[in-house]
């Protein structure tokens, strides 16, 4: 290949020259350039070393479907593996390296599995390893992995950079009326109509210039120019450099932006990609189509690349790919190429698998002194590294005979084209193929979307603008609510008619004839698994791995499902298609996950004391979304120092613990009273104002859902808690509830939750605590407030609040709950008033620590497998009303006595410790799933030992007295406990009396 | 990706809502024997066609909503608020508030 660029042509900027590597090796391009098209205009032809066998590749195409030249580009972190050289904007500086290959693509050791090539035909793998005797022993896995190392070696593509990715990236939404995909004359006539029509419309390019395929036309682009000029004052959004990925419900059409990866050193404020959500509520698709090859013998070769590809390089990039140029086709798209080429002064020998040409391209190639031959075709490329020459074919397609040889350094091929109707199979619109185009096109739909152009099988330019025009008044009448019109643009527009053509062979002649160039498919391949009895499309892709590149097939389905018809003495549609899916060219996973990393990775709730938490030395841990004070570490205090101090002082003095997270729910109706008898299954129904009460709730099913408390403030008025787990659950529950089931009630349910700040008030001496803090400290008097009273009363500065008297410690406990943006003074002043009495502040270490010892349930406990008998409430609920859960937790399954319930766990040596999440094993059967599980642990302060909190099936009666293992095989190992009451300090409950 | 209509909102992304489940299940009463309950809990149509089934404008209006679906092809043919006196204040000839 001799590919030069010429002087004085394309629409690159030779003002602007730009300086990259290729394998270390310093080139130039110029402004406008691709990788691609500067690698080539520095003839460069290795470009790439093939999947499996490591076969040297070049340029095949100048796009997307680009399956040769894939490339690594960056650096460092910013490696990025994998790239289409096509379709990578040059920069100055960019760093470009060949991949799959060592020392180099240009000399690669790896090519030695060329040579073995039969050990890398299809399914080779799964045939040769899975049928080793280590599978039939069952010991086979270890084995399969040990050779698929050493395979994903020698077979494979660029490599990824390991370290985390530096760049940003964004999210964005939009909306739009009409989206159009393609900028091509189609897209911008579809655009430019509706524009005028007033709609708002989105117009977006995967390339970096607006054009398609009017950037490959050998005219001057002034008349381009004006008319995007045009486009953009009619208030069009262009939207270059950006990727319609997929086609989704309801019009909403993934973009993919890509910011700055065209630029040498982007602004540390812009992002690398943006991914767009836009909704658009009709979409023109004019994305174009796809030239095909054909599969000949070494149709791989550096040098051999679409017909297509050599007319982009040439008249957009002022580029020759060679001098004597040998190009086979099946249609009339490649005249026009050869004449351009012809132009630019190249030596071309066009031939043409048809019998008959048009007259008029005959005309016009004897004109360009193109020497033409029908009837013809390519049967094998020459050239190791680059192809030399091509051996023909004489006859038509299935009758080919050996015909001479022709010299060239640059063979171009047109098998045809396929429009690129991927967007419409992400709406499950499946193609249908059209006998007379040789390609597959869209079926008609009710979605709201138009092809058009190329898109939809019309080749001719004028008619790609009229079908555009065209989609757009199907747009107007569907926004109109009016009944959409019937395409009128016929597909085609070829003076002659296409000859399908997919492959050329002549018997016992078989070099490697690839059909997937980028997993190295070749058309052996495919037959060789229609031998084996694959007969779906579906299946031979998976086998063949044909189409499951990162091109997703662009380059070789068609031809692969050709072979399998002809294999199977059938036609193309009754072979069928494959699904086409999501995203159309690779996407990065960086763009997908936009901002939502580290700290952004999920939202951050945090309540209105956490700035205070921190002052006081807190260190703080996750709780749902929301950040919780974990524990307050004194100086030289670890977390198991600072924890089991923070109980201690709580059992002995007094402790304050923000628990704001908790959910809250205002109440409010006169058939209040009804929705809480109805969804608590303790009863309700006689709960006097002034007082709370502890409640469980069950789902439908039976299972408990959540507990919590509900505050009677009034006749028609409560306030609810729940867990800071299920606050969201059990809120949607009762809006559900009210909404669909019991839309009669008269009750408002209200999210209050961050409405309020909360804050455990716990310890023997809580109540001078609370003395000191409010407006009349006899109001927290035993007399006035008891065990489970709840109060509406001010705080000193006449700070409102509520009270209740809860205990989750087993001590004497109040609940404070105050308008959260009084929370900090408020906690500031229990805080005073706490530390002369030597009180603490506490965590949720320490919260756990002393539900643990009370055995009282929490989120580990009610997973949603836990009926209110496991978890040792039976008695709370009422035998004697309905509720919800009532009738379904009477099933058997859910009676039987031998259930997992909730029992307490002491290690059988005190000095022993063992860990949540082991197995409880009889001592005599430690085995499988055992007899139960621990769902908590902690030191105990009150009782100077490890205790724990889970099930064991049939409960304390069952086990006590038993020998019991806590087995946790992958860390501690088999500890012996004993299964113990729940009730682990203070089984009586008098201490919450104080 | 659905877009689903509103009846209080306009048109908005399914992400914004919540799936609840069936709406053509009648839930029986409380007191209703188990075999009612197990009905209405646990028996569902696996309906290959339009189905009805509650959401919830989570991150909205937080109202529950009856949309009418087609499993096959995610096109939705109505939406009407869940709660009986709701849907009646909604009277056709005022239609939903569409406000995309
Ligand atoms: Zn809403």
């Amino acid at each position: 290949m001799t590919a030069r660029r010429l002087p004085n042509s394309g629409h690159i900027d030779r003002t602007q020259a730009l300086s990259f590597t290729w394998d270390g090796e310093p080139l130039k391009g110029y402004a406008g350039d691709t990788l691609a098209s500067a690698l080539l205009a520095n003839n460069q032809q290795v470009l790439g070393r093939s999947f499996k066998y490591h076969r040297p590749r070049g340029l095949m195409s100048a796009g997307v479907e680009e399956s040769g030249a894939l490339v690594t580009v960056g650096q460092g972190a910013r490696r990025d593996a994998n790239v289409r050289a096509t379709t990578q904007e040059l920069y100055h500086g960019l760093v470009a390296q060949g991949q799959n290959a060592w020392p180099s693509v240009r000399l690669d050791v790896g090519a030695v599995n060329g040579l073995f090539g039969r050990f890398f035909s299809a399914g080779f793998y799964y045939k040769t390893f899975m049928g080793l005797p280590p599978f039939e022993w069952g010991r086979g896995t270890g084995m399969w992995m040990r050779y698929e190392k050493i395979i994903r070696k020698a077979a494979g593509m660029g490599k990824a950079s390991r370290a985390p990715d530096p760049d940003p990236y964004e999210h964005a939404h939009a909306y739009c009326e009409l989206l159009v995909v393609g900028s091509g004359p189609a897209g911008r006539a579809a655009a430019l109509s509706a524009a005028q029509a007033g709609l708002d419309v989105v117009l977006v390019e995967q390339d970096a210039v607006l054009g398609g395929d009017s950037l490959s036309q050998p005219q001057a682009r002034a008349d381009l120019a004006q008319e995007i000029k045009t486009l953009s004052t009619a208030g069009v959004r262009l939207m270059p450099r950006t990727t319609a990925f997929g086609l989704y419900d309801g019009g909403v059409a993934g973009l993919l932006e890509r910011v700055t990866d065209h630029v040498a050193t982007p602004a540390p404020w812009m992002p690398r990609q943006r991914f767009w959500t836009l909704r658009a509520q009709y979409t023109v698709v004019a994305a174009g189509a796809l030239e095909r090859h054909v599969a000949f013998g070494n149709n791989d070769r550096p040098g051999v690349m679409t017909a297509n590809s050599a007319r982009i390089y040439l008249n957009r990039f002022g580029i020759r790919g060679g001098e004597d140029i040998l190009i086979a086709t099946n249609n009339d798209s490649a005249y026009s190429c050869a004449q351009n080429l012809a132009q630019a002064g190249a030596h071309i020998k066009l031939i043409d698998a048809r019998d008959t040409v048009p007259r008029q391209l005959r005309a016009q190639a004897e004109q360009s002194g193109i020497a033409l031959h029908t009837g013809m075709a390519p049967l094998n490329a020459l050239g190791t590294k680059g192809v030399t020459a091509v051996e023909l074919a004489q006859g038509n397609p299935g009758n080919w005979r050996q015909a001479g040889v022709v010299e060239c350094d640059l063979a171009l091929i047109s098998g045809g084209w396929s429009p690129i109707v991927n967007l419409l199979s992400h709406r499950g619109i499946q193609p249908v193929w059209d006998a007379q185009q040789a390609c597959f096109l869209p079926a008609p739909t009710t979605e709201p979307l138009a092809l058009a152009g190329s898109a939809a099988g019309i080749w001719d330019q004028a008619a790609c603008v009229r079908s555009g025009q065209a989609a757009t008044q199907c747009a107007l009448a569907h926004l109109a609510g009016q009944p959409v019109p019937k395409a009128d643009q016929p597909s085609g527009g070829w003076e002659g008619a296409i000859t399908p053509l997919y492959e050329v062979s002549v018997p016992r002649r078989n070099p490697k004839a690839f059909v997937d160039p980028q997993h190295d498919v070749t058309t052996e391949d495919i037959r060789l698994a229609h031998r084996e009895g694959y007969v779906s499309v579906e299946h031979l892709k998976r086998y063949t791995t044909l189409g499951m590149a990162t091109d997703q097939g662009k380059m070789g389905n068609i031809i692969g499902l050709a072979l399998m018809a002809q294999a199977l003495g059938k036609e193309i549609p009754e072979v069928g298609t494959t699904t086409f899916r999501p995203p159309y060219t690779p996407i990065s996973i960086g763009a997908l996950k936009g901002r939502n990393i580290g700290g952004h990775f999920r939202p951050l709730r945090r309540t209105p004391l956490h700035d205070w938490n921190l002052k006081q030395g807190g260190t703080m841990t996750m709780a749902g979304l929301w950040h919780r004070p974990w524990y307050f570490a004194g100086t030289g205090e670890t977390i198991g120092d600072a924890y089991v101090r923070e109980a201690e002082t709580v059992r002995r003095t007094v402790g304050l613990c923000d628990v704001t997270s908790l959910g809250k729910i205002a109440i409010q109706g006169p058939d209040a009273t009804e929705l809480l008898n109805r969804v608590y299954s303790n009863p309700f129904a006689k709960l006097p104002v002034g007082k709370a009460r502890y409640g469980i709730m069950l789902r439908d099913d039976g299972f408990v859902m959540d507990d919590g408390t509900s505050w009677r403030l009034g006749e028609t008025e409560y306030f609810m808690t729940t867990t800071t787990a299920h606050a969201g659950k059990v809120m949607a529950f009762l809006e559900e509830l009210l909404q669909t089931r019991w839309s009669n009630l008269r009750v408002h349910v209200t999210s209050v939750s961050e409405q309020w700040a909360g804050v455990a008030v716990a310890g023997p001496l809580s109540r001078q605590v609370l003395e000191s803090c409010t407006e009349d400290p006899g109001c927290v008097a035993d007399s006035t407030l008891p065990f489970m009273g709840v109060l509406e009363t001010t705080l000193k500065g006449g700070i409102p609040c509520r009270i209740a008297r809860i205990s989750f410690s087993g001590e004497r406990a109040f609940e404070v709950y105050v308008p959260s943006d009084f929370g900090p003074t408020v906690m500031q002043a229990l805080w005073d008033s706490a530390r002369p009495l030597r009180g603490c502040l506490y965590g949720l270490e320490a919260l756990g620590a002393l539900r643990i010892e009370k055995g009282h349930v929490t989120g580990a406990e009610l997973d949603g497998r836990v009926t209110v008998e496991d978890a040792g409430l039976g008695r709370m609920a009422s035998d004697k009303k309905s509720y919800i859960g009532s009738a379904l937790r009477k099933r058997p399954d859910m009676t039987r006595k031998n259930r997992p319930r909730l029992v307490g766990i002491f290690p059988r040596d005190r000095r022993e410790i063992f860990n949540a999440g082991s197995l409880l094993c009889a001592a005599d059967h430690v085995e499988g799933y055992g007899e139960g599980w621990i769902t908590a642990v902690t030191h105990s302060p009150a009782l100077g030992h490890w205790i724990g909190l889970g099930f064991i099936n049939g409960g304390y009666g069952e086990w006590q007295n038993r020998e019991v293992i806590a087995a946790d095989p992958l860390r501690k190992g088999n500890t012996g406990v004993e299964i113990v009451s729940p009730h682990m300090f203070d089984a009586d409950g008098e201490r919450v009396y104080g | 990706m659905l877009r689903i209509p509103c009846p209080f909102c306009g048109t908005r992304d399914h992400s914004e809502f919540s799936y609840g489940g069936d709406a053509s299940v009648d839930y029986p009463a409380l007191d209703a024997p188990a075999e009612a309950w197990l009905e209405a809990v646990f028996q569902r149509e696996n309906i290959d066609g339009v189905q009805e089934e509650t959401w919830q404008h989570l991150h909205g209006c937080r109202m529950w909503i009856i949309v009418e679906r087609d499993t096959r092809t995610h096109e939705i043919h109505s939406v009407r608020p869940a709660h009986p006196g709701m849907a009646q204040t909604q009277s056709p000839e005022r239609g939903p508030a569409d406000r995309s």
